[in-house]
């Protein structure tokens, strides 16, 4: 077996066990140590682990979503933390708690590692508490809602010739039909762009079907550094490159209808370093998707969320986290050897994480 | 722009209120025992690997990982573990100081909650000190730790420390 070298770092790490919650629009009865528990028994039970195997833990999620402080402290009632374990947190989604595992399981004797997402997007409401991560002085304060700012950026794509209504519509139809073929997904069926483009406008240029569902969920997922990973399973999901960049925070300093910051990512993650048989990438606006396969430079040959992507299931915190899981269990049953997982955060694609994950020859 | 900061002066200071509305979830182990509450008794649950209780129970052992689903209903009668005598004033402050607030072990039960002393003199509460629960009267009964009015003594002798030393 030929492990790939990873562009970054020195040791290799792959993804080898993933689990995650069906995504619902309200879970009702489970609190998020309830929501998390069996996703988290199910990815040890995936990798033949405990959690006495796991060298580190890192988790994401926010506060702002369940409305209370340390929600995340509370959540390792899930895990099992005894004997003491190294753990940390971000607040931001779980794909950047797996990028600080990889960063941890870069060191000599950290082999394991535990990451997970979840948030609830149903407890609050999620138009006032994005607008929250705004600038808060000049921005915050008029309580800008996310579906608005997304219909700005999607109006300079169409204003700069980059797309149509039409072009949106087509995406969500293709999201909603893979989605029929994941049993996670909470917005799967068969309509046309035609049939999506009698839709009304949410905020237009942004038509109902353009925007993603909220959603209720949780994933998790094992890393493991070196030859162990095929101990756990035949085809590890090594993640060749990794990189994190951000864009500006205030809108009026960045071109809205381009992201270099998923541009630059995608470069040092090294992307186009060789064929992408499958991409999944955390849009959570269809006109996104257009944006980040142009900024990645992905041509016709990737097939783009397989899984019908956040337009599909779209729980905050998690979202992007389960980017990867649906990346890597492609390459882990052989159906994808090269693969491309992206997750977002802030707003309007703000932020950017641009993963490589691939098979072993 | 340097003018106008002349005639008003420069902004220093802006205020932006922020109020957001969120809906709770309890929980399914939670709920059990804020129902609990309801009918006037304590309910925890029991983790299937170490045993242990805990009151009020968020559905898990914090320390197995795994998922708690034995019911165990516990007893009125608890050992005040640690506490402390309040005689600071506050804003919005209900009960009049000095009183005592303690960490209540209930018997059965491997973790503490904390409570209110009622019945005793300050300067006579230990650690160890023996304690049951009174609960307002069967009609105002609801669903929070509230419908425990407060703990008062039993009469029975101090636990020795060492006995529950586990729970400080």
């Amino acid at each position: 077996m030929s492990t790939p070298p990873p562009r970054q770092g020195t040791r290799p790490v792959a993804i080898v066990a993933c689990a995650q919650s069906k995504s619902e629009r309200r879970i009702e009865q489970a609190n998020e140590v309830e929501l998390l528990m069996p996703v988290v028994t199910e990815v040890y039970a995936n990798a033949g682990m405990t959690k006495d195997d796991v060298d580190f833990i890192c988790s994401g999620s926010t506060d702002y979503l369940i409305g209370g402080p340390f929600s995340f402290v509370t959540a390792l009632d899930a895990v099992g933390v005894w004997p003491p374990k190294a753990e940390s947190h971000v607040e931001m989604d779980g794909a950047w708690a797996l990028y600080e595992a990889w960063v941890t399981l870069q060191e000599e004797g950290k082999d394991v590692a535990l990451v997970y997402g979840f948030g609830k997007s149903s407890l609050g409401d999620l138009s006032r508490i994005l607008a929250l991560q705004l600038d808060p002085y000049t921005m915050a304060p008029m309580w800008p809602d996310q579906v608005s700012l997304a219909a700005l950026q999607a109006q300079a794509m169409i204003d700069q010739g980059l797309a149509t209504e039409e072009d949106f519509a087509r995406i969500a139809s293709r999201a909603r039909h893979n989605a029929l073929s994941n049993p996670n997904a909470q917005v799967a069926n068969e309509k046309t762009m035609e049939e999506l483009m009698k839709d009304d406008y949410a905020v237009a240029p942004l038509r109902r079907h353009t925007l993603p569902p909220l959603s209720d969920g949780a994933a998790a997922i094992i890393m493991v550094a070196g030859d162990r990973a095929y101990d756990v399973v035949d085809r590890p999901a090594w993640i060749t490159g990794i990189d994190h960049r951000v864009d500006a925070h205030a809108f009026g300093a960045r071109n809205l209808a381009e992201s270099r910051s998923t541009t630059k990512a995608a470069e040092n993650a090294g992307v186009s370093a060789g064929p992408v048989d499958i991409a999944e990438l955390h849009a959570p606006f269809a006109h996104q998707e257009i944006l980040l396969r142009r900024a990645m430079g992905l041509n016709e040959s990737t097939v783009i969320n397989p899984s019908g992507g956040p337009l599909a299931a779209n729980p905050l915190m998690a979202g992007g986290l389960i980017r990867f899981i649906e990346a890597a269990n492609r390459i882990m049953d052989g159906s994808a050897n090269r693969a491309v997982a992206h997750a977002t955060s802030g707003p309007v694609l703000q932020q950017n994480l641009v993963a490589v994950l691939e098979g072993a020859s | 722009m340097a003018a106008e900061e002349t005639a008003q002066g420069p902004v220093t200071m802006l205020s932006t209120p922020i109020r957001l509305d969120y809906n709770f979830t309890a929980g399914v182990a939670q709920s059990k025992s804020l129902r609990g509450y309801a009918e006037g008794r304590f309910i925890g649950q029991r983790c299937p690997v170490c045993k242990k209780v805990y009151v009020p129970s968020r559905g898990s052992c914090p320390k197995d990982a795994v998922a708690t689903t034995e019911e165990v209903v516990l007893p009125n009668t608890a050992t005040v573990t640690t506490f402390c005598v309040v005689n600071v004033p506050f804003a919005g402050q209900s009960i009049e100081i000095p009183y005592i607030t303690a960490s209540i072990l209930l018997d059965g039960a491997d973790i503490t909650f904390m409570g209110l002393i009622q019945g005793i003199a300050p300067e006579d509460v230990e650690m160890g000190l023996r304690v049951e629960a009174v609960w307002v009267p069967k009609e105002e009964l609801g669903p929070t730790l509230a419908s425990v009015k407060y703990f008062q003594p039993t009469g029975e002798p101090n636990r020795e420390v060492s006995t529950f030393a586990e729970h400080l």
